[in-house]
């Protein structure tokens, strides 16, 4: 981090995402706490960037700030009007003790790992040119078999959706005009 | 007994739009129509074209453009030299670098801006066009003056706030709109050394861009505070995430033939193979067209702000130029779309050698500008698609057949990696197996779900549970 640039570029990058952080726990509204949530994740993505891992910055954006925010937003929109206020949770007291051990857990881990830092003519010489076929080789290489469980869960977490939102045959129970619906539908199903 | 008139009567087209059909020039008749004054300016322009055209050719046969800073084929050279250029006077490097990315982020937002300033001007007049009317041809020559007669009166209109709206969240989604539209550019290469941000991992890049903009209507939707912005936001939302997987099952093809996710890569193995992508996977190609205009909330598929449904959508309390900008993002979505779909399927900037000649960035301005068309020709012909029919699609037919599309790409694109033999007989077999594929997945598939799905609509839990349909029903017997 010779760079004054990097260095500029780290310290506002880690100011937006720790700010947002906190003002997602701060806001009371819980619209205003996702829409910070999506800041971190967009400040976190461009710490990535300044890191020189551009697969992780993308996927970042593409995954977190793009899909599980509109998810939690979702998830948002379908709870009942009351849970839309962010003050008074249950989990305040689990949730601290849960984020003050990741939090140290993240901190040991980053002070104890020998990091092989590689700035200006060393990272020129090294000749890492990109980190989406390294990634690439690995995942369908090595960890082909964490790579296989972890779509695997996917397709069981997709199937599983599908089942949840299956209607169900009320065929005992159903009233006349439910049963002519149910036999309209019986022509389109797949 | 009465004579009857022996001829027939003559026939004329029955309604005045069919008569305005029929009287219309022909190709021939608007030629000859020319005065001789214009025949002889255009004579003279034609020779002057043809002298610069070979002077030109001589230039390039000879070598002497190439790499240098003149050289308008590639405006990439021109700033390598700037750039040179600053450093031998002594500037810091950082300064340069910080200079020319200026230089190219101001070009961008001056493309799009620039395009802003008349492009709805071109879609009304086009969309008229189809529909044999006039459209804005007042507010200066030719009506050219109107999207800037537009803005200034969608800027001096008042703008109003929601009782009970969401203030803070309120002000964001008009400006947040835009980034997808200007930061999708940055990837796009406009001739081989002319892209903004050439990196490795462009195709990603693409679609996570995208994935912002979803963001910003549901925001828009949700803070406005009223429920039909919410219906359009909750339908935007589900169909942008809904078409996102057949967008990136086709870009899947497209990188795994390439075996590159960096645009000019993409580029270059077309122009290179001196093919189009849309010929070796059409199905892609479709599914690409199809999805982004659902992505973008274009007629046929703006079902978001559907005005014969839900007033305005997702921008219905939106007023002035909050709501115009909601709306210019539709156009500059569009361009955005037409240069991604020229990039991954048409060949981008190269167009069979001729790129040597002419600028890539003009070519690629003209295959833009065929996609735009196409899209206006959409808007024009086609009616909307109801929101089941269109998630349906998705669900049911473009994303189990990008599945089995990308399956067979996948393959060839391992053969053609180990195959020794000529790229245009390779390339030519994966062309006609994916066509033969495509037409049999689609007839099978379309078998399969049968032809009519809107008469067997299925009802939707949340329908079932408040009784909608069911009010309906007993409203109607």
């Amino acid at each position: 981090m010779d760079s004054t640039g990097i260095v500029i570029g780290f310290w506002v990058l880690s100011a937006i995402t720790v700010v947002s952080s906190l003002l997602v726990l701060v806001a009371r509204n819980l619209m205003h706490a996702l829409a910070f949530l999506v800041l971190a994740f967009l400040g976190m993505a461009g710490l990535f960037i300044t890191l020189s891992a551009d697969f992780v910055a993308v996927a970042q954006v593409l995954i977190y700030a793009g899909s599980i925010s509109v998810l939690m937003v979702f998830a948002v929109m379908l709870t009942p009007l009351a849970s839309r206020d962010n003050g008074n949770s249950l989990y305040v007291l689990p949730g601290v003790v849960a984020g003050l051990g990741i939090a140290s857990l993240v901190a040991f881990v980053a002070v104890d790992t020998e990091w092989a830092e590689r700035t200006g003519a060393a990272l020129a010489e090294s000749d890492f040119a990109s980190t989406v076929g390294e990634v690439g080789r690995l995942l369908l290489g090595r960890y082909v078999l964490a790579f296989e469980v972890a779509s695997v869960l996917l397709l069981i977490g997709l199937l599983g959706a599908i089942v949840l939102v299956q209607e169900r045959r009320r065929a005992a129970t159903q009233s006349p005009d439910e049963a002519a619906d149910t036999g309209a539908r019986d022509g389109g199903a797949l | 007994m009465s004579e009857q008139p022996l001829q027939a009567p003559i026939r004329r087209p029955a309604t005045p739009m069919l008569r305005q059909i029929e009287d219309r020039p022909g190709l021939k008749e608007m030629a000859l129509g020319v005065p001789f004054g214009l025949k002889v300016i255009g004579a003279i322009m034609g020779l002057g074209a043809l002298v610069l055209m070979a002077a030109v050719g001589y230039l390039v046969v000879d070598g002497r453009l190439d790499g240098q800073w003149y050289d308008v084929r590639d405006l990439g050279h021109a700033v390598a030299g700037l750039r040179d250029w600053l450093d031998g006077e002594g500037v810091d490097h950082r300064l340069t670098w910080l200079i020319t990315g200026a230089l190219g982020g101001l070009a961008i937002m001056s493309i799009v801006g620039g395009w802003l300033l008349i492009g709805s001007w071109v879609e009304r007049r086009v969309i008229a066009k189809f529909q044999i009317r006039m459209g804005p041809n007042r507010t200066g020559l030719f009506g050219l003056l109107q999207p800037i007669a537009d803005a200034v009166k969608l800027m001096t209109k008042e703008i109003i706030i929601p009782r009970g709206a969401d203030r803070f969240l309120y002000y964001i989604p008009p400006v947040l709109v835009f980034v997808p539209a200007m930061l999708g550019w940055a990837p796009i290469p406009w001739a081989p050394n002319m892209a903004y941000m050439d990196i490795n991992v462009g195709v990603l890049y693409v679609v996570a861009i995208s994935s912002i903009g979803v963001l910003a209507i549901f925001l828009a939707g949700w803070s406005s505070n009223n429920h039909y912005s919410l219906l359009g936001a909750m339908r935007t939302v589900a169909m942008m995430i809904s078409y996102e997987i057949p967008i990136s099952l086709a870009l899947l093809s497209v990188v795994l033939l390439t075996q590159s996710m960096q645009l000019s890569e993409i580029v270059a193995f077309q122009g290179h193979y001196h093919v189009w992508m849309i010929a070796i996977i059409p199905f892609a190609a479709f599914a690409f067209l199809f999805a982004s205009t659902a992505e973008i909330n274009r007629s046929p598929n703006d079902i978001g702000e559907a005005e014969s449904e839900i007033v305005a959508g997702f921008y219905t309390e939106y007023s002035g130029m909050k709501a115009g900008l909601f709306m210019a993002v539709e156009l500059a979505h569009a361009i955005l779309v037409g240069a991604l779909m020229a990039t991954f399927f048409l060949g981008g900037y190269t167009l069979f050698g001729l790129e040597e000649w002419v600028p890539g960035y003009l070519i690629l301005a003209a295959k833009i500008g065929a996609v735009y068309f196409l899209f206006v020709w959409l808007r024009g012909t086609l009616p909307r698609f109801r929101l089941d029919q269109l998630m349906g699609f998705a669900w049911k037919f473009l994303i189990p057949l990008g599945i089995i599309q990308a399956f067979i790409v996948a393959i060839e694109a391992s053969v053609f990696v180990r195959v020794d033999a000529p790229a245009f007989i390779t390339l030519g077999a994966f062309a006609v197996v994916n066509l033969a594929s495509t037409v049999v997945m689609v007839r099978f598939w379309a078998d399969r779900l049968g032809y009519a799905p809107a008469q067997h609509a299925t009802k939707p839990e949340l329908t079932n549970a408040l009784g909608g349909l069911k009010a309906a029903q007993r409203l109607r017997s």
